[in-house]
């Protein structure tokens, strides 16, 4: 390699990490800043200094009790279990039906899912929300969880993705061994669609996880809160210290990284199988 | 059989779409708080809407002003990071989970971390004052830069824009970029006519996504506000500055039981964005340039 060529590429070399490491270090500082924030002891919280002094590893465990935490991870959690087995379960046959078997107005039923996914909750909640008070569901996991049973637009479109691009003599072998078709749906395509199906369920429990909108909406009794809900009380309601504040966004954050890190591949199959690149 | 498994489909999209969307057309045209059967009261909702009501016209304000200022910052900066991320460097890997980790921090802790992190005398402006600016923005407490703190969150949260960005960026093919070389293209140039129109199908995709994002863009600012307030009232904190359309929408629908009024706006907020969407559609052949068509 010529001098000046290997001088160049050194040269870019130590450019790209450079800008790589100062782009890492902005966007990790708010967490620096917030960690620190929550090990601080309530009057250093409010000083200027930014090292804490002492480390007040306890301030986790006050943030716990100070609001009831706990019961609104148990809430949230079975909240996000039942909406993400509902959905998996109604969407499966949805998706089979709408890739795996030919019949009149397949393609505008396709096309009904995909309108109903560009359509603003704003539009449609209103209403249903005078129907769930009228069945005397409001503060109750119901308007949460009953919907999902009954498919999801975006979910229903990812697992006909993956289901189109299984080989069709896959589901005729079956149908010469007598199999109908709910036996090609659950002992064929479900087995082999496994990474999108996870894919479907990891998407739709992290939504449950995060969502404000609908809990804001439908749960206001303190008891029922689940953590999204919760945590944005968590200030006006006590006026608590901004290091209690910290450490409990920190405890509401913790299990979805975790999850993140064990579900790394799934999501990637995720992203690749919503298609949007290029 | 087709029946048996579409049913859950059909049942939701009759229960939860077309009854609701039929239901709050109606509403639109009507005087309802839930409490009482809705009275019929013609346009008068949106005559309410386009000409008395202050609120309207404030959070379309606000909304437009996200719209085209921070989409825009947002998209730029997915483009900016994942560029930096294509190529194979040693640790790539690394960088690419910290780029993208922030934007799986759920919403409201982020929205809250932000506001603790930009306030008075929160650490960022702290470091502002150590590099010798004295009289840094206050941020989420002042009207006039409310909305930049939402910015700096949502660039914070680039994470999944990035990550489509740059598998776009990944699948522009080499030949490309080698041909350029041998016409002798400068890196501006192969950025200009090659990468730009490889990824604008990508570009188009995130448009669409801002413009739908930010007419709903609710939960982050609805944060921001009442914690800035340290009260639940106050949504669109500071001084209405936060105010933005779902918000709005929110307060006369569910803190005020304006329903037939709150259905209006509803229907306003499809209507635009339909109407955006189309037009973004019906610009794209113009700019958008997909590879060996679009229906691959």
């Amino acid at each position: 390699m010529p001098p000046p060529v290997r001088r160049h590429r050194f040269l870019t070399a130590v450019t790209d990490h450079t800008l790589l490491v100062v782009t890492s270090v902005i966007f990790l500082t708010p967490v620096v800043f917030i960690v620190l924030t929550a090990v601080m002891s309530d009057q250093q919280a409010l000083s200027s200094r930014l090292w804490p002094q002492p480390f007040r590893w306890d301030n986790f465990r006050t943030a716990l009790t100070q609001l009831p935490l706990l019961r609104y991870t148990w809430n949230t959690v079975q909240i996000a279990v039942l909406s993400t087995i509902g959905t998996v379960v109604s969407c499966v046959p949805v998706a089979y039906a709408l890739s795996r078997m030919r019949w009149r107005g397949r393609q505008f039923a396709f096309l009904l899912v995909l309108a109903t996914f560009m359509l603003p909750i704003q539009v449609t909640i209103l209403p249903l929300y005078v129907v769930f008070r009228n069945l005397h569901w409001i503060n109750s996991f119901k308007p949460l969880v009953v919907p999902s049973f009954f498919g999801d637009a975006f979910s229903i479109f990812l697992l006909r993705q993956f289901f189109m691009t299984i080989p069709e003599e896959l589901s005729d072998a079956a149908k010469v061994d007598g199999g109908d078709e709910i036996q090609i749906m659950t002992r064929v395509i479900v087995p082999l669609a496994k990474p999108a199906i996870a894919a479907v369920a990891l998407f739709n429990f992290l939504y449950a996880w995060n969502d404000f909108f609908a809990p804001l909406l439908f749960l206001n009794n303190p008891r029922l809160y689940t953590l999204a809900i919760g945590l944005s009380q968590f200030r006006t309601l006590r006026h608590v210290q901004w290091n209690l504040t910290m450490g409990a966004s920190l405890l509401v954050t913790a299990p979805v990284i975790v999850i993140f890190f064990l579900a790394q591949r799934v999501f990637v199959e995720g992203v690749t199988l919503t298609g949007v690149k290029g | 059989m087709v029946a048996l498994l579409m049913s859950p489909w059909a049942i939701g999209f009759t229960v939860f779409f077309l009854y609701p969307m039929a239901a709050s057309l109606y509403y639109s045209f009507t005087h309802y708080d839930i409490l009482a059967t809705p009275r019929w009261a013609g346009l008068e909702n949106y005559r309410f809407m386009l000409s008395r009501d202050p609120d309207f016209w404030l959070s379309i304000r606000n909304t437009l002003w996200i719209l085209f200022v921070g989409t825009p910052i947002r998209i730029l900066f997915a483009v900016l990071t994942a560029m930096l991320l294509t190529r194979p460097r040693r640790g790539v890997k690394v960088y690419r989970t910290i780029f993208f980790l922030p934007s799986m921090v759920p919403p409201v802790a982020a929205a809250i971390g932000f506001v603790f992190l930009l306030n008075p005398n929160g650490p960022i402006n702290q470091s502002l004052h150590l590099f010798g600016w004295h009289n840094p923005p206050l941020w989420f407490y002042q009207p006039n830069w409310s909305k930049w703190g939402l910015i700096l969150l949502g660039m914070w949260g680039v994470g999944e824009a990035m990550i489509i960005f740059l598998a776009g960026l990944l699948d522009v093919p080499r030949q490309l970029y080698e041909a350029a070389d041998i016409e002798g293209a400068s890196g501006r140039q192969k950025f200009w006519h090659v990468t730009l129109p490889m990824i604008s199908p990508v570009i188009f995709f995130s448009l669409v996504i801002g413009v739908i994002d930010s007419f709903q863009y609710f939960t982050q600012a609805y944060v921001a506000g009442t914690t800035v307030a340290s009260s639940a009232t106050g949504i669109g904190q500071p001084q209405g500055s936060l105010l933005f359309y779902s918000l709005n929408l929110y307060q006369q629908g569910f803190r005020y039981f304006h329903m037939g009024y709150a259905s209006a706006l509803a229907w306003v907020l499809f209507v635009i964005t339909m109407a955006c969407t189309i037009l973004l559609i019906r610009t794209s052949t113009r700019w958008v340039h997909y590879q060996g068509g679009m229906l691959r």
